[in-house]
């Protein structure tokens, strides 16, 4: 015989077993109707053959179903050699002819019903009744969950804009705005086209030179000016281009971190800041 | 010697109030439920208590974890099992129609646990169905069945095999019950 037609026989065979071990299991038949010793034998004939995982599960699979029915048949021995084993024959004869009333009879006396009460104590009605008391009427208590009544309105550009919900112009329009600011300030204030970034950024408030700082950020990013670092001097300038600088991807970007701390606004404010 | 008495009539009153009056959706309370209201001398209590309720014809039934019955339990074994207050004695016919068994229901409920016994404890629901249907009208045979499933007396898996549940162990003598049957 070739070794695929006994790999073919044995997995035939190995499948038949557990089909006959989960009928026991499942049914709750004789676990005794199965050949315990037979079966082994055919595991073990046909284990050598098995060389791929899928066999050798089917061959792990066949020795957990053939446990499984001899735990079945050792608590068969375990039940039948205990005093409540009775023949089940025997028994099922007995059920079949025994007359109604004579099995109600019988089975008055084994039976002890569980006592169980369900009342109510003095305590709980007085919690009950205090509970009552402090319970608001429904028109009172469903009054909190309706809701006020308001009367709408479209609301205004102004009002959104008071709000914060808009912006009062759209962010690369102010963008615009700033870098013609930028230019103005260089012709007015500049040497040689560039501004101190100071005398730029610098206002009134602290928290306008932060927002003037942030948008001078965006400047530089988006090409609309440059940064001039002079390291010795410690000075940073800021130089507006003429036309907004194509972004390239040949020169390597570079991230300059600036402080504004209240220091040094307060002392450009003092005319201190060199 | 009084105040000795005192101490266990206060413990036996708590102990009533715990076993009679259902607090879970199960009756009955657990050992260690017991220790934490009475203390650790609570198998005590409820011996005295049970020694006041034969009187009654009522019983202290404990009923330990897993099937059988334990001779000695140990204070871990009590702490698992769960006890119950049962009638002692046993019931005549027409009482058990006052509590709200007509006699085919109860009938039905008898054959289906000795049936089950007979089985080891584990029976197909379409078997058990069969041999109630020889007696009882079709129709009320499956409504019965899920009736003894309801009230905590089976138990059924998802293959439909019916096994006993904790009522039948709170409140059924098998041995007793499957002796008398066959003596008949």
């Amino acid at each position: 015989m070739s070794k695929r037609k006994r790999i073919k026989i044995g997995r035939e065979k190995l499948q038949r077993i557990i089909e006959m071990c989960k009928s026991v299991e499942e049914r709750s038949l004789d676990p005794f109707l199965i050949d315990v010793d037979e079966a082994v034998k055919t595991i073990k004939k046909f284990f050598p053959e098995w060389e791929i995982p899928e066999d050798l599960c089917l061959d792990a699979e066949t020795v957990y179903h053939l446990a499984s029915v001899i735990k079945l048949q050792s608590e068969w021995v375990k039940h039948r050699s205990t005093s409540l084993y009775t023949d089940p024959f025997l028994l099922t004869e007995k059920l079949v002819h025994i007359e109604k009333e004579e099995m109600v009879e019988t089975f008055l006396k084994a039976w002890h019903p569980i006592v169980e009460m369900e009342q109510i104590s003095l305590h709980s009605l007085a919690e009950a009744l205090r509970y009552w008391e402090n319970l608001l009427p429904l028109s009172e208590r469903w009054q909190e969950f309706q809701p006020s009544e308001i009367r709408t309105s479209p609301a205004t550009r102004e009002e959104l804009i008071r709000q914060r919900i808009l912006r009062e112009k759209a962010f690369s329009e102010e963008l615009e705005s700033f870098w013609q600011e930028l230019k103005n300030k260089v012709k007015e204030k500049g040497v040689e086209g560039k501004i101190r970034y100071w005398d730029f950024v610098g206002a009134e408030t602290y928290e306008e030179t932060v927002h003037r700082a942030f948008l001078t950020s965006f400047l530089v990013t988006y090409g609309y000016a440059s940064l001039e670092i002079q390291s010795l001097e410690e000075e940073i300038f800021i130089k507006p281009n003429e036309k907004p600088a194509a972004k390239t991807r040949k020169k390597q970007l570079v991230s300059i971190p600036i402080a504004v701390t209240t220091e040094d606004w307060t002392k450009w404010k003092k005319g201190e800041l060199q | 010697m009084r105040r000795r008495k005192g101490y266990y009539a206060s413990k036996m009153k708590r102990a009533v109030h715990l076993l009679f009056y259902k607090r879970h959706t199960k009756p009955g309370v657990k050992g260690w439920e017991l220790r934490k209201a009475l203390g650790a001398d609570y198998p005590k209590v409820l011996k005295i208590l049970d020694n006041y309720l034969k009187a009654l014809d009522l019983q202290v039934k404990t009923v330990f974890e897993g099937e059988k019955p334990v001779e000695k339990p140990t204070l871990e074994q009590l702490d698992k099992a769960r006890f119950y207050i049962t009638l002692r004695g046993d019931l005549t016919p027409k009482e058990a129609k006052m509590i709200g068994w007509r006699i085919d229901d109860l009938a039905g409920l008898a054959i289906t646990i000795a049936y089950v016994i007979s089985k080891k404890g584990k029976a197909p629901r379409k078997e058990v169905e069969e041999l109630l249907r020889d007696k009882l009208p079709g129709w009320k045979v499956g409504l019965n069945v899920d009736r003894y499933i309801r009230y905590g007396y089976l138990t059924q898996d998802e293959n439909e095999q019916l096994y006993l549940d904790w009522r039948t162990r709170a409140e059924i003598d098998q041995k007793a019950f499957i002796d008398m049957l066959l003596s008949k």
